[in-house]
């Protein structure tokens, strides 16, 4: 009907559809966000009570402390690496379900197999690494009867090593989904006209493939980056206490009643997400390439 | 993927753009370029350590009394899933799950219709719609401990009692909401304006057009927003942990014996719920390609 100059009447039915949405998010989403920011300026009395009021010694205990830093880097370091292996491995099996499968219901067949564990809980795929990783495990008994090693490896469980392996095996479905539906719109007769005009594999994939995927990879990586920065039970399961994020200090903080220092670290991290977050999407429109 | 599964029906319609000349990666005709098979074994790799894990443990839960948590296994029985339904020690597994279900179902509910709606809304520009699309995002990418604790204070400060059906249902929702609307964009940008068009110059009311036009007709995504409502609440875990109260969801029931239980009482869990989210999986999938199909025969017939 009319638009371009969106009349009143088409704000306010745009309004009245969103309304279930907003009445949900309001209280379970703003609101619970400027609670945890109230209480980052909170004094506390140690034992889970809140006292009313404006200090910024959260903060400035939070930003003192040697422990912070630590937890920031490790917490990139988990990031950076799950980011990488998760975009390689997403990128080259969407590559090969657009391009490669010649079969279109199959392509989605095997798509449908990759998403499926989606629909499953995480933290039991998340626990079903430890008959694999752990000392008597599967990797160990392999390594051991071919000879490999002598001692069976530590470092498989219970480590950063697990951890990341635990990263990539839950998140790298976020990488596949958005970069395969970035693929499948790129028209098959742009890829013949480069050959055409003389472009190698290499030539395609670079000039064409990866600039024409970019919004499922930016898509991507906000899901990788902010569930890793956001994460903390892999962490404190996967590394067996022995690592820590700065969620999983978050949680200890909660555990023994450190509101206020706990609010104070959020509100860093969410920061921190936030800028990371607009960050990737000033180089591209998620919400014109969602809608299209 | 829903996308994908909403696509499913004109995708070998529309799409008849297959000749092997359209491949154009693979430029020899019928030849298979070198890459493929890098590609899939790649892809190969990938699929089993997707489901590698997982079927060890459904394949350990099986064992005997004599069963640890690693291969090899120890005799076969059923010991382990008798035990995590009768020993106290494996925590309140019947209830949690019982609860888990119905919360699940009361949010798949509730996100398909305020989906729906929302994805309706966002068909056209309205005034401040980007504040309500970034306040969606920023309800998706939120850290989800966070976001529990600040609604578990939020309760606290209201003086409100905190339990699965309250605090822990809008956390959820928070979660399984843009998921939803996510999904019915994929959904909505497959549908035809003219359909609509077409029940309002026959006079249909907005009302008659929505439930006799849109809904039929997007019903194959109603169902995929319906499976991410389900699924998503039914693992649910960093948001109900602050909000659940006193009773706990399946998945803090998992979260609690991961720390606290090592026999393969906690595989056997793994296996039933996995079992419950594959009946799900299927039954949603199954229900698509049922639609899809009775739509084909009826265009053709």
């Amino acid at each position: 009907m009319q638009s371009s100059q969106t009349p009143p009447r088409a704000n306010l039915a745009g309004w009245l559809y969103v309304a279930p949405l907003v009445l949900v998010l309001v209280p379970f989403f703003v609101a619970p966000i400027l609670v945890v920011l109230a209480a980052s300026f909170f004094a506390t009395d140690g034992f889970g009570g809140l006292t009313p009021g404006f200090t910024l010694a959260s903060y400035v205990e939070v930003l003192h402390s040697a422990l912070t830093l630590k937890l920031y880097l490790a917490t990139i370091k988990f990031t950076v690496l799950t980011w990488i292996f998760t975009l390689v491995i997403g990128f080259f099996v969407a590559y090969f379900l657009v391009f490669h499968v010649r079969n279109q219901l199959l392509a989605i067949g095997l798509f449908l197999l990759c998403t499926v564990p989606f629909w499953t809980s995480n933290i039991i795929r998340m626990i079903s690494w430890i008959p694999l990783l752990g000392k008597e495990g599967l990797i160990n008994q392999a390594l051991l009867g071919m000879g490999v090693i002598r001692q069976p490896l530590e470092v498989l469980l219970f480590s950063d090593l697990a951890v990341v392996i635990a990263y990539v095996h839950q998140l790298t479905i976020f990488m596949i989904v958005p970069i395969f539906n970035s693929m499948a719109r790129i028209d098959k007769k742009l890829i013949e006209a480069a050959i055409d005009a003389g472009a190698s594999r290499f030539d395609i994939m670079r000039l064409v493939v990866v600039p024409m995927s970019r919004s499922g990879i930016a898509l991507g990586t906000i899901f990788v980056v902010s569930i890793v920065m956001g994460d903390f039970f892999v962490v404190k399961v996967m590394s067996g206490g022995g690592s820590a994020s700065v969620v999983s200090a978050f949680y200890e903080d909660v555990g023994v009643l450190q509101y206020p220092t706990a609010a104070a670290s959020a509100v860093l991290l969410t920061l921190v997400l936030v800028a990371i977050v607009s960050l990737i999407l000033r180089t591209v429109d998620i919400r014109q390439e969602i809608t299209r | 993927m829903s996308a994908v599964l909403a696509d499913m029906p004109k995708s070998d319609v529309s799409k008849t753009v297959a000749p092997a000349t359209t491949k154009a990666i693979a430029p020899s005709k019928g030849g298979r370029p070198w890459t493929f098979y890098v590609l899939a074994t790649l892809f190969a790799f990938y699929v089993i350590a997707l489901y590698g894990p997982m079927f060890c443990i459904y394949i350990l839960s099986f064992q005997d009394i004599r069963g640890g948590l690693v291969f090899p296994m120890k005799g076969h029985s059923l010991h382990w899933f008798v035990d995590l339904f009768t020993q106290v020690r494996t925590g309140d597994v019947m209830g949690s799950f019982d609860r888990s279900i119905k919360l699940a179902v009361i949010v798949t509910i509730i996100t398909v219709v305020v989906s729906f709606l929302a994805g309706l809304g966002f068909r056209k520009r309205f005034r401040g719609d980007t504040f309500v699309f970034y306040m969606m995002i920023g309800s998706l990418v939120a850290p989800g401990l966070v976001l529990g604790l600040g609604t578990g204070l939020l309760f606290q400060a209201l003086g409100l009692n905190a339990s699965w059906y309250t605090s822990a249902l809008g956390a959820q929702l928070s979660w399984t909401l843009p998921f939803g609307v996510l999904v019915m964009f994929a959904v909505m940008s497959r549908f035809n304006h003219v359909w609509e068009e077409a029940a309002y110059d026959l006079g249909a009311s907005r009302w008659q057009s929505i439930r006799m036009v849109m809904i039929p007709v997007l019903a194959p995504g109603l169902v995929a927003v319906a499976l991410f409502g389900f699924t998503l609440s039914y693992d649910e875990f960093a948001r109900s942990l602050q909000t659940a109260g006193s009773l706990n969801t399946l998945p803090l029931e998992i979260w609690s014996m991961t720390l606290n239980v090592t026999s393969p009482s906690l595989y056997a869990l793994g296996t039933v719920t996995t079992i419950v989210s594959f009946v799900v999986i299927g039954a949603s999938l199954g229900t698509i390609v049922l639609i899809q199909k009775r739509r084909g025969s009826a265009t053709k017939g």
